[in-house]
């Protein structure tokens, strides 16, 4: 154990986005903060637009110009990582922090043979030899369960299955193993039969590893059977944040509540008569956020307080929710 | 795959034989040649005699199998022009055609594709906002002009460089060369940037457009997260990525190159088969063009395979038959 | 209530009768252009050079082909020089009999522009025509054009122009090629575009021909030539226009091209390429005007349709290529 194990792998402190438009200055993420520990899985759940891939480019330095880092701080493993260099962050990408995107297909690259892509990833991270990195890259392979891997190691992306590329997308990620990886709506476009089995190797590979995840989604489901913590974005806020059990059983902000009342259990899925609780309108696009709460116009428990503030995080139970319900103070 | 092929070659096979029929048709029908090399003076006993020699007085039919049949033993009669066998005056004039053809491919090529890859990583950039700007000019400016302008600054005015023929020729392959000696290389500067501009242009534009859109993909943000450099990923991934399309148009281009080599010759009087063809079209020499005609319906239908050859080599996805094979 | 009220009102006001001035003034293409410095400068440039040709005869200050009015003394004078046998002002000087540059580039642009403006016209009526019938009828008659159309789009325009220029000079009688020469211009440059012309004609017929009102046409008897005139014709205008703007930009280079090569505008009736051709024998002795000033007229020319061109294909039809 080094000396970094008081602090958490990843934090994320006050991190702000801005994009630059004509019609005005966008805030995707707007002032998110969150830890994530070393062999833990913390999930990242909200809506598309709420702001998980953009926290998750922001990390890794990847965000699309010209949005850009307004102000907040990204540290990984006790170092500032958010104001490095492009060499700075080349080098953490990869190698301390491993991606993997939604659409296995689109990234690999189709003229280059997996194994080379495996290989150079290796080779540009680890001071290793051709020979050396392709066994790894053959290791890899095996690891992450490809059949036959030594025979398929020189194949194109277009020669396997959607599972076995998502597959392979993972071993390029951890290759040469880094300590915290992002993978952002890893099984969004697999078969519902893949979805479970590429989770479990994630998971596996992860505890054996003791790499911190952070799991970007928008299923509920998958939030509750991968993940151990759990942060609810909306509108580029953190709404909630806390262990899974306790957010998915008893959410304290009133939008993780309509989160989990819209997402029906399996047990609920049987009855026939099920009508799903809907939070009622939708969540505001990045050029009209309310002031005050950004939820506070769907909410059912609005008063005056949140459509002028924006609440900071209150604890409730295990959990913190960013709701002026768990203020305190406000209640005694 | 096979399958593709034989299309292909198919196709091909079509085309020079409309291309074929297209020549005999006017080696056969086309004007009066006896009074093109005779004049109206001529008695009839010249007549005859000439039309001994030409074998026009020959059943059609015998004529057209003749004429096809010695095309592909690369004999297409005489000259009407200056009485010497076409065969003879191409076989003379093809390299020095082919040879200025090559280097100003290569030059639009390496060129166009090192820009247009520039361009599209400095993309917003003051030298790459300017190449681009300039280009645009470039592309309406007619390839004769391009020529003169170039014979004017660097011939006329500056004097660096000739402005006509091939400078000293050495032998290569056992034909003349001007890349032999200094001075032919010299000689073969101008006519090559004028010939290639055009083309280099239009390969800069098309490859920065692509590479733009390649470097929009999944797997270049990948590689980027996977903390590859950027050398790396601009060259390795996205301009193979790039090339793929790129190549077509390529290969196009040389279509497009042996046909203005025609403008260019003629500026800089490069005694190739294109200002052979440019007199043989003033002089109504009707064996000459359909000769032309026929060798350069050969080269395009040659380079066309060639370059859909090449996609089977550089494209693993249009391999899948035997990638399928194999596993 | 309220609604039918104002849409009655909309549908007066679009009855009432607007000018056609106005009207064009606000559509969408006058306001892209009001909007496109590059279009506006190019149709500037592009409207002074055909009133330019158009009054040649009116606008040079001497007929450069009437031999009477030429002073061989007045030959190479420097442009804004004076002529030493007349002692007359040439502006942009003159060439070796004393011609008059600016009044020879007046001409030589009429006969560039009437080149390129038929040319693209018998190519664009051509390939419609054969466009429409492909499109129309199908079967064979459309295999055969299409193929013709693949085979010959394999080869570049200029070497089809080239070839057709020998060929229909192997037709003319001697004695007549330099008269000939114009029309045979406009026939071998045509024939080299109208493909482009009938590809997308084709393909804008097979979509129209599918539609209702011409199953109804049909259906009532009309006759397949009044159906393609009235019904289909109009539909694929729009497309045609732009492929027009575009091809007049290659037609003239083309042309230019063709006449400096020595088998286009013969030397009594020179367009802007044939006076390049004849200037260029000058670039060495010093007599420089005689080849710049053509050269930048046709270059003027040139990069305005072709710009002109290119802002059009951008408002009309973002999705032709």
């Amino acid at each position: 154990m080094s000396d970094n194990t008081a602090q958490p792998l990843l934090r994320v402190r006050d991190l702000v986005v801005e994009i630059p438009t004509r019609r005005g200055l966008l805030r995707p993420v707007n002032g998110v903060s969150f830890d994530v520990e070393r062999g833990e899985i913390l999930g990242v759940v909200g809506e598309s637009g709420a702001g998980k891939s953009i926290t998750g480019a922001a990390i890794i330095g990847l965000l699309d110009s010209p949005s850009r880092i307004a102000s907040g701080e990204v540290w990984l493993d006790g170092e500032r990582i958010d104001n490095l260099d492009n060499e700075g962050l080349r080098k953490v990408r990869g190698r301390q922090i491993g991606t993997i995107f939604q659409d296995p297909l689109t990234s690999l690259n189709p003229l280059l043979p997996i194994g080379d892509q495996l290989a150079e990833t290796a080779m540009v991270h680890l001071s290793i030899s051709r020979a050396e990195a392709r066994e790894r890259a053959l290791a890899a392979l095996v690891e992450v369960g490809i059949p036959a891997a030594a025979q398929r190691i020189d194949a194109y992306a277009h020669e396997f299955s959607g599972g076995m590329r998502q597959r392979v997308v993972i071993a390029l990620a951890l290759i040469a193993e880094p300590r915290f990886v992002i993978a952002d709506e890893p099984t969004t476009a697999l078969d519902v039969s893949v979805q479970a089995q590429i989770l479990s190797l994630l998971r596996s590979l992860c505890v054996k590893r003791n790499t911190g995840v952070m799991l970007i989604t928008h299923d509920m489901g998958v939030i509750a059977e991968t993940t151990d913590r759990v942060a609810v974005l909306y509108a580029g806020r953190l709404a909630e944040i806390g262990p899974t059990r306790d957010v998915v059983e008893s959410p304290g902000h009133p939008y993780s509540r309509g989160l989990m009342a819209a997402t029906p259990s399996p047990s609920e899925l049987a009855d026939k008569d099920l009508r799903l609780n809907q939070i009622p309108g939708s969540m505001p696009g990045l050029l009209d956020v309310p002031a005050g709460c950004a939820f506070h116009p769907r909410c059912e428990f609005v008063k005056d307080r949140c459509r002028n503030a924006v609440p900071t995080s209150y604890p409730s139970g295990n959990s913190h929710s960013a709701c002026f319900l768990h203020d305190a103070e406000a209640l005694s | 795959m096979l399958a593709y092929v034989i299309r292909r070659v198919a196709q091909g096979a079509l085309v020079l034989a409309i291309v074929g029929f297209v020549s005999f048709s006017m080696f056969r029908f086309m004007g009066d040649p006896l009074e093109n090399i005779l004049g109206q003076e001529a008695t009839v006993l010249d007549r005859q005699e000439l039309e001994d020699r030409l074998g026009i007085n020959k059943p059609v039919l015998v004529q057209y199998f003749k004429f096809m049949a010695g095309a592909l033993q690369g004999e297409f009669g005489v000259s009407y022009r200056n009485a010497i066998p076409v065969a003879e005056v191409i076989a003379e004039r093809l390299p020095a055609t082919l040879e200025l053809a090559l280097v100003s491919g290569i030059f639009a090529a390496l060129f166009g594709i090192a820009l247009g890859v520039y361009t599209a990583i400095r993309r917003d950039g003051f030298l790459a906002n300017f190449i681009m700007t300039t280009s645009l000019i470039g592309v309406s400016l007619p390839t004769f002009l391009i020529g003169i302008l170039l014979i004017w600054v660097f011939a006329v005015e500056l004097g660096w460089l000739p402005s006509f023929g091939r400078g000293e020729t050495g032998t290569m392959f056992g034909r003349p060369s001007s890349l032999t000696s200094w001075s032919g290389i010299r000689a073969l500067i101008l006519p090559s940037v004028t010939l290639g501009l055009y083309q280099m242009t239009l390969i800069m534009r098309l490859v920065r457009s692509e590479m733009l859109e390649v470097l929009r993909t999944d797997y270049i943000r990948f590689a980027h997260a996977r903390g590859l450099s950027s050398r790396a990923i601009h060259f390795r991934h996205a301009l193979t990525n790039t090339l793929i399309p790129v190549i077509t148009i390529i290969g196009l281009q040389v279509g497009q190159i042996i046909a203005f080599a025609v403008v260019t010759e003629t500026v800089f009087q490069w005694p190739g088969v294109g200002s052979l063809f440019i007199q043989a079209v003033q002089f109504v020499d009707i064996p000459v063009m359909a000769a032309y005609l026929l060798l350069v319906g050969s080269l395009f239908v040659v380079i066309n395979l060639i370059v859909d050859l090449l996609y089977l080599v550089i494209d693993p996805r249009l391999r899948v038959e035997r990638g399928a094979g194999a596993h | 209530m309220n609604s039918q009220s104002t849409s009655s009102e909309a549908q007066a006001e679009a009855a009432a009768p607007k000018g056609f001035l106005r009207r064009a003034w606000e559509s969408d293409i006058a306001w892209s252009f009001r909007h496109s410095p590059v279009a506006i400068v190019s149709a500037v440039v592009f409207l002074v050079l055909v009133l330019g040709a158009v009054f040649a005869p009116l606008l040079a200050p001497y007929n450069p082909f009437d031999p009477s009015t030429l002073n061989l003394m007045d030959g190479f004078t420097v442009p804004m020089g004076q002529g030493l046998g007349s002692g007359e002002l040439y502006w942009l000087g003159t060439d070796d009999q004393g011609r008059d540059i600016f009044s020879t580039i007046l001409y030589g642009l009429r006969i560039s522009l009437f080149i390129g403006l038929m040319a693209v016209l018998f190519a664009a009526v051509l390939g419609v025509t054969l466009g429409l019938i492909a499109g129309y009828f199908g079967g064979w008659i459309e295999a055969v054009i299409m193929r013709v159309a693949d085979v010959q789009i394999t080869f570049p325009s200029i070497l089809i122009a080239m070839l057709i220029f020998g060929i229909a000079r192997g037709l003319t009688p001697p004695e007549l090629r330099d008269q000939m020469a114009i029309w045979v211009l406009i026939v071998s440059i045509g024939l080299s575009d109208w493909v482009y012309f009938a590809r997308t004609v084709r393909s804008s017929t097979i979509v129209e021909a599918q539609k209702e009102y011409v199953h109804a046409a049909r259906l009532i008897g009309r006759k397949p030539g009044a159906i393609l005139r009235k019904h289909l014709l109009p539909n694929v205008m729009g497309p045609v226009l732009v492929i027009a703007t575009i091809y007049l930009a290659l037609a003239i280079i083309a042309e230019a091209t063709l006449s400096f090569l020595g088998v286009g505008a013969p030397p009594t009736k020179p367009s802007l390429g044939t006076l390049i051709r004849i200037g260029q024998d000058y670039l060495f002795s010093g007599e420089w005007w005689i080849l710049l000033f053509p050269s930048l007229t046709l270059l003027a020319l040139a990069l305005s349709v072709n710009l002109l061109g290119d802002w059009l294909r951008d408002v009309l039809n973002p999705k032709l290529r």
